[in-house]
C-alpha cells in the first residue's frame, strides 16, 4: 500500500485506521518507504527508527484503540527534541551520536496518544539560521525545487511534510523557524503562543523565545496536531496554566466581521514584489471572505532584527556554554588539558553559524555592552509588545506576508549571515511578543510557495486557524503538490 | 583593633547548604554521604533541553533565614544566571538571585569578647545553588560528583562592619547557631554545610577610603577565617609599610603555615555575565506568605536563653549550653512541657545525655531518648517513687527507649516509702544491734549511718533514705 | 557604543565562550561581528530612558514545586554516556589549582 499523504488528511488517515482499510502498520511502513525513495534528493531525515517506529505500530494496531486522532499516525521530530535512547544531536557536531535518557515531554504526549515517531528531521545547528544549511551532517532541499533551500532551521520537518513522507512533523521556532520553512514549502506552520506547548526536551536555543508547533499540509490537522501537544506542563516552569480550547473547533465557521490588520511595516522595503502581490491577493481573499481589513502601524518594527539577534544570541550564548566535553556528547580527541577539552571541543563541535551566534551573545552580555546591548533589546521588545497590544485592541488578527523572498539558492546566502538575519525580519516581532503565527502558502511565484502569516493575540490560536482555514478552503492551493509526489 | 595604625575591615559572605528534602531545581533527593552521583538526574547533569522548577521549601527555608536576621524579604524576585565553566558547574551557570535578592537590609547583633554588642549589618541574602564537588587525584585527573549540585544555599552577604578577626570569627559563630536555630541547616563545618567567602583590606586610621581588598573563597573552619584574618592583616601592613600596593587578588588559607597564598591570577578577569534566569519564573511574595514562615520559624536561641534564665530559673551557662543545637533545645522545651522540673531536666541533659552522645558519638535525635521518657524519669525522681541512685538505672533503660515507669517497676527500682512497711524493719534492726543505740546515746553519730547500712540491706536498697532517716531518729529518740 | 569591535576584543570574547581561532578566523570573525553589531546600532535611535525591559513573556508567577524528593535513578546511563567515568565519578583532567573556583 502506498501512502503519499497528499490524498489523505490526519480526518481520512484516523478514519481509515478506525474502519480497518489499512493499519498503523501499514501506515508507518508507508512513511518508511516514502522517506526511502526521496530522502537521497531530500535530505529531510536525518535518521528513521524503524524497529521501534514498526513495533509502536504494532502495539498500536494490538491495543485497536483509535479514540484519539493521531493513534497510529507517522510522525517526524526535530531532531532537537529529545528523545529517549534514540539520537538527538540538533544537527551538530558536538552531539554525534548522544542519545538522550529522557523523552520530551511533547514526544511523552505524542507516545500515549498513539502517534508513531518515524525519524529525526534535519536543521540548522542548534535551530540556528533559516535554510538547513547549517547542519552538520546534510543540505535538504526545497520540496518544490531541489536547487533552492528548505528554509530553517526547521527545514528538514518542513520538506518532508511537503514532500509526503510524513502527514506531520514538529519543529520549533524561536525567530522563525516553523514559519518560514512552512512558507517557502507552501505548508502550513504555527508557532504557538509563548508558554502553550512544553519545552521540557526542546535543546533550547533562546528560551525566552522557542516553542514548538507542527508542520501539516492543511489547517485542520494542524489544529488537530496542535490539540495533542498542548497543555500546561509542571516540568516547563514558563508553561502556561490556561485552558486549552479545542483548536478545531471554529474550523468551518465563517470569517465574516472578523477584523484584520495590515501593517504597513510588513511590506515595506526588502520584501520582493512578487510576495508582496501574492499576499496581497491571499488579503484581498479574506476580505472577499467578510473579513473587514485596514492598514495599521507596528512602528518599532525595523527595530526587530536587531533586538531579536541580541536577546537571542545572549540566551543562546548562556544555553549552549554546556557543551563543553565533560558530561556527554563530543569531545575533541587530542585535548589533554581542561581548557584544551573545554576550548578544542567547543571550537571542533561547533559551526560557524553557532560560534557566530555564541559570540554575539558573549558580547551582549559582557561587561561594558550589556546596557547598550542585552538591556536596550529587552527594552525595545516592550515596545514591540506595545505595539501589539495596541492593534489588538482593535483587531482580531494581524496578516502580512510569512518571508521578505521566496525560497533563495542553496549556497547563496550562508556566507552573508546579515543577509540571513534581515530575512527573518517578518517572524521575529511574533516572538519577541510570544504571540501565536501561522504560515499558510498563499500562491506562487515561479513555482515556488508565498506564504501567508496571521498573527493572532496571545492563546487565542483557535482564531488564527479559523482564519486559516477559511482562507485555505476558498483558495484549495494544498490542492497542487510539487514534482517531488510522483516519486511514490 | 588593626594592626598598629592601621584599621582592619572585614566583609563576609557566607553560604549554607539548606537542608531540604529535594534539590533547588530538581527534585533529586538532598542527602550528604550518598554513592557518587546517586542523587543525580538530567536536570542536575544540566542536559540538552532540562528546564528548572524552583523548589517552594528552599523558597520559604530562605525566608526563614531573612526573618532570623530582621532581612526586609523582597515582594519580587527574579532569577539570574551566574555563568562561568567549571567542571562541577553543569550548565555552566549557576542559577542565583543577583539583582533581586530575597532579602535586604538586615542585621546581626554579635556578642563580643569583652561583653559588648556589635550590630554586623546584612547587605543582602539570596537563594542560590550549591555546584557539584571535585576531588583531585593524583593521576593528573579530577573526579566530579554531582551530588551535591543544585543543593539549595542561602547566601549571607555582611556588610564590611568587622574589623578584626575575632569579630569575624565571633560573628561566625554567632550567625551559625541563628541558622540552626531557623531549622534550615545544621551547617556542619566539616561536612562543608556553611562555608565562608572573606574580604579584607586595610588602610590608615581616619581614612576615607577603604583599601584594596584581597579576597579568600570557601574557608570551612572558623578558626581557619580567624588564622588567615591574623596573617592577613599583618601581612597587608608590612606590605604598605615597605611601600609595596596591595594586589587586588584572591588567596588560599593555607592551614600548616598558618599564612595566606596568592592563587594564579587569572588571565581572563571575572566577567559572569549576569542576566535574567529566561526557565524560570519570577516569585512574588506576599506579606501573608512571610506572615506563614513567621509563624513557623522556631523560637531564636537568644529568645529561648532569656526564657530559660528568667523564667525557668536556669544557670545562664547552662541556658547556653542547653541552646547549642536547635534539637537539644527542642527536646529540653519538650521534656519541660511534658512536666519535668526545668533545673533537673537541664541538669540531665547537660550532664548524662551529652556525655552520652559523646560517648556515642550519636546526634540526640538519633537515640532513642524520648522528652516523654525523660520526663516521666525525672517525675518517678521528684516523687520519690525511685531515688537518684535508681535513676541511674532507669536513665541507661529509657536510652534504650524504655518506658521509665513499666521499667522501673518491671526492675524492682521502686522506692520503699511506706512507714507501715519500714517500722517493723527499723524495729528488728535496733532491737538487732544495742551497742549501736548505746554508742549514738554516747554522740557518736557514725553509728546512726551503720544503721541506716543495715536498714538499707534489709530493703535491698529500696528503702527511700528521706523516710527511713525521720523513722530511724524517731524511734532512736524513744529508746 | 563601539563603532565596531576590536580583534582583541573578539579574543576576549571567545576566551569568555571557551572558543579559538586561528588568525584567519579571527579576522573573519572580527569582520563579521563588527558587520553584525552595525546593524544594532539602530536600536541606539530608540528613546528607551522610560521603558521597562521585558526579559520573559511568561505570565506565570511563582510556579514552584513542592519540597518532595524523587529520586529518576538516571545515574547509570548519565554515566554511561559521559566521555571519560570512573568509579561512578566524571572523570576530567586535572583541574589546576588557581583555575577559577567559585
Amino acid at each position: 500500500m502506498t501512502f503519499n499523504f497528499f490524498d489523505h488528511d490526519l480526518a481520512a488517515l484516523h478514519q481509515g485506521l478506525k474502519d480497518g482499510q489499512f493499519t498503523a502498520q501499514e501506515l508507518v511502513q508507508g512513511s518508511l518507504d516514502n522517506i526511502a525513495k526521496t530522502n537521497d534528493q531530500l535530505q529531510s531525515f536525518l535518521n528513521t527508527n524503524p524497529d521501534l517506529a514498526l513495533e509502536q505500530a504494532k502495539a498500536v494496531d494490538e491495543d485497536g484503540n483509535f479514540a484519539h486522532p493521531l493513534a497510529g499516525i507517522p510522525l517526524g521530530l526535530k531532531d532537537n527534541i529529545a528523545t529517549k535512547g534514540l539520537p538527538t544531536t540538533a544537527a551538530s557536531k558536538i552531539l554525534e551520536g548522544f542519545k538522550p535518557v529522557y523523552d520530551a515531554t511533547v514526544v511523552d504526549k505524542l507516545r500515549d496518544q498513539g502517534a508513531i515517531s518515524v525519524g529525526k528531521t534535519n536543521m540548522d545547528e542548534f535551530a540556528m539560521g533559516g535554510s538547513t544549511e547549517s547542519s552538520h551532517y546534510q543540505k535538504t532541499t526545497n520540496a518544490w525545487d531541489s536547487s533552492k533551500v528548505p528554509g530553517g532551521s526547521s527545514g528538514g520537518s518542513g520538506a518532508a511534510v511537503a514532500a509526503g513522507q510524513v502527514p506531520f512533523a514538529l519543529g520549533s521556532d524561536t525567530g522563525g523557524s516553523i514559519r518560514q520553512p512552512a512558507a517557502f514549502n507552501g505548508i502550513v506552520g504555527m508557532k504557538p503562543t509563548y508558554g502553550r506547548v512544553s519545552r521540557f526536551g526542546l535543546f533550547a536555543m533562546a528560551s525566552s523565545l522557542d516553542q514548538i508547533g507542527p508542520f501539516t499540509r492543511k489547517v485542520q490537522d494542524n489544529a488537530t496536531v496542535l490539540n495533542a501537544l498542548a497543555g500546561f506542563d509542571p516540568k516547563d516552569s514558563t508553561s502556561a496554566e490556561v485552558e486549552v480550547p479545542d483548536f478545531t473547533a471554529n474550523l468551518g465557521k465563517d470569517i465574516k466581521g472578523l477584523k484584520v490588520a495590515v501593517p504597513k511595516e510588513y511590506f515595506s522595503e526588502g520584501i520582493e514584489d512578487g510576495v508582496a502581490k501574492t499576499v496581497r491577493a491571499g488579503i484581498e481573499q479574506l476580505k472577499a471572505l467578510g473579513a473587514t481589513v485596514d492598514e495599521v502601524s507596528l512602528p518599532h518594527t525595523k527595530y526587530g532584527v536587531a533586538a531579536y539577534y541580541i536577546l537571542m544570541s545572549s540566551e543562546a550564548s548562556s544555553n549552549l556554554q554546556r557543551y563543553d566535553g565533560i558530561r556527554y556528547g563530543f569531545r575533541a580527541p587530542d585535548a589533554k588539558t581542561l581548557e584544551e577539552v573545554y576550548v578544542k571541543t567547543r571550537s571542533e563541535g561547533f559551526g560557524d553559524e553557532v560560534k557566530r551566534r555564541i559570540m554575539l551573545g558573549t558580547f551582549s552580555l559582557s561587561a561594558g555592552a550589556y546596557d547598550a546591548f542585552f538591556k536596550k533589546a529587552a527594552q525595545i521588545r516592550t515596545l514591540m509588545i506595545q505595539d501589539f497590544n495596541q492593534v489588538f485592541e482593535n483587531y482580531d488578527l494581524i496578516v502580512g506576508p510569512t518571508t521578505p523572498t521566496v525560497a533563495y539558492g542553496l549556497g547563496t546566502e550562508i556566507d552573508d549571515p546579515k543577509a540571513m538575519y534581515l530575512g527573518d525580519v517578518l517572524t521575529i516581532p511574533v516572538n519577541l511578543a510570544g504571540l501565536p503565527g501561522l504560515s499558510i502558502n498563499a500562491g506562487f511565484v515561479d513555482g515556488l510557495p508565498v506564504g501567508m502569516q496571521l498573527i493572532g493575540k496571545a492563546f487565542d490560536e483557535a482564531t488564527v486557524y479559523q482564519a486559516a482555514y477559511a482562507f485555505e478552503q476558498a483558495t484549495r492551493l494544498f490542492e497542487k503538490k510539487p514534482a517531488i509526489a510522483d516519486e511514490y | 583593633m588593626g594592626s598598629g595604625n592601621f584599621e582592619t575591615t572585614i566583609g563576609l559572605e557566607v553560604h549554607v547548604e539548606m537542608q531540604t528534602n529535594s534539590k533547588l531545581l530538581s527534585p533529586s533527593p538532598v542527602h550528604y554521604g550518598d554513592e557518587p552521583n546517586e542523587n543525580t538526574n538530567v536536570i542536575d547533569w544540566g542536559y540538552p533541553g532540562v528546564l528548572p522548577v524552583a523548589n517552594r521549601g528552599a523558597i520559604e527555608f530562605g525566608m526563614r533565614v531573612a526573618l532570623a536576621l530582621h532581612a526586609d524579604i523582597s515582594p519580587f524576585i527574579r532569577w539570574d544566571r551566574k555563568n562561568y565553566v567549571y567542571p562541577d558547574n553543569p550548565k555552566s551557570y549557576q542559577t542565583t538571585q543577583s539583582a533581586t535578592p530575597l532579602g535586604k537590609n538586615g542585621y546581626l547583633d554579635v556578642t563580643l569578647p569583652d561583653g559588648s554588642t556589635k550590630r554586623v549589618r546584612i547587605h543582602e541574602l539570596h537563594v542560590e545553588e550549591d555546584a557539584g564537588k571535585n576531588t583531585h587525584g593524583s593521576d593528573g585527573y579530577s573526579y566530579v560528583d554531582l551530588n551535591r549540585q543544585g543543593t539549595p544555599l542561602i547566601e549571607i552577604v555582611s556588610e564590611p562592619d568587622m574589623h578584626s578577626p575575632e569579630e569575624a570569627y565571633a560573628y561566625l559563630e554567632q550567625l551559625r547557631q541563628v541558622i540552626l536555630f531557623t531549622g534550615v541547616s545544621e551547617a556542619k563545618m566539616q561536612e562543608g554545610q556553611m562555608r565562608a567567602d572573606v574580604n579584607v583590606s586595610i588602610r590608615p586610621f581616619g581614612s576615607d577610603e577603604y583599601g584594596t581588598r584581597v579576597e579568600m573563597k570557601n574557608i570551612n573552619s572558623f578558626n581557619y577565617v580567624r588564622n588567615a584574618l591574623a596573617y592577613e592583616e599583618k601581612r597587608q601592613a608590612a606590605a604598605v609599610r615597605a611601600g609595596e600596593p596591595i594586589v587586588q587578588e584572591t588567596r588560599r588559607y593555607d592551614e600548616p603555615s598558618k599564612s595566606t597564598i596568592s592563587m594564579r591570577v587569572k588571565e581572563v578577569a571575572d566577567d559572569y555575565r549576569y542576566f535574567p534566569e529566561p526557565d524560570l519564573a519570577p516569585i512574588e511574595i506576599s506579606q501573608e506568605w512571610i506572615d506563614k514562615v513567621a509563624a513557623e520559624l522556631p523560637k531564636s536561641a537568644k529568645e529561648r536563653q532569656e526564657y530559660y534564665v528568667n523564667e525557668l530559673g536556669i544557670e545562664p551557662y547552662d541556658a547556653e549550653v542547653l541552646t547549642q543545637t536547635l534539637a537539644m533545645a527542642n527536646f529540653y522545651d519538650q521534656t519541660v512541657a511534658d512536666g519535668a522540673d526545668p533545673k533537673r531536666a537541664a541538669n540531665y541533659l547537660i550532664g548524662d545525655v551529652n556525655a552520652y552522645l559523646n560517648k556515642t558519638q550519636a546526634e540526640l535525635q538519633e537515640t532513642k531518648l524520648t522528652p516523654e521518657h525523660l520526663a516521666g524519669m525525672i517525675k518517678l525522681i521528684e516523687d520519690g517513687t525511685i531515688s537518684t541512685k535508681q535513676a541511674k538505672k532507669v536513665f541507661e533503660a529509657i536510652l534504650e527507649g524504655e518506658e521509665p515507669e513499666a521499667y522501673a517497676k518491671a526492675n524492682g527500682l521502686v522506692q520503699i516509702s511506706d512507714p507501715a512497711v519500714l517500722q517493723p524493719w527499723v524495729d528488728e534492726v535496733l532491737d538487732a544491734n544495742p551497742q549501736s543505740i548505746e554508742d549514738f546515746k554516747g554522740g557518736k553519730d557514725r553509728a546512726v549511718g551503720y544503721l541506716v547500712g543495715q536498714l538499707m540491706k534489709k530493703s535491698k536498697g529500696q528503702a527511700n533514705p528521706t523516710v527511713l532517716n525521720q523513722l530511724l531518729m524517731a524511734a532512736l529518740k524513744q529508746r | 557604543m563601539a563603532e565596531q569591535i576590536s580583534r582583541d576584543q573578539v579574543a576576549h570574547v571567545a576566551s569568555l565562550a571557551k572558543l579559538a581561532f586561528d588568525e584567519e578566523g579571527l579576522n573573519e570573525f572580527t569582520e563579521q561581528l563588527g558587520d553584525i553589531l552595525s546593524l544594532f546600532e539602530t536600536l541606539q535611535e530608540v528613546d528607551t530612558s522610560e521603558v521597562e525591559p521585558t526579559y520573559s513573556v511568561t505570565t506565570n508567577v511563582n510556579h514552584l514545586r513542592e519540597d518532595q524528593a524523587d529520586n529518576w535513578h538516571q545515574k547509570r546511563e548519565l554515566l554511561a554516556n559521559a566521555p571519560e567515568e570512573a568509579a561512578d565519578l566524571i572523570k576530567v583532567p586535572a583541574i589546576l589549582k588557581g583555575e577559577a573556583e567559585e
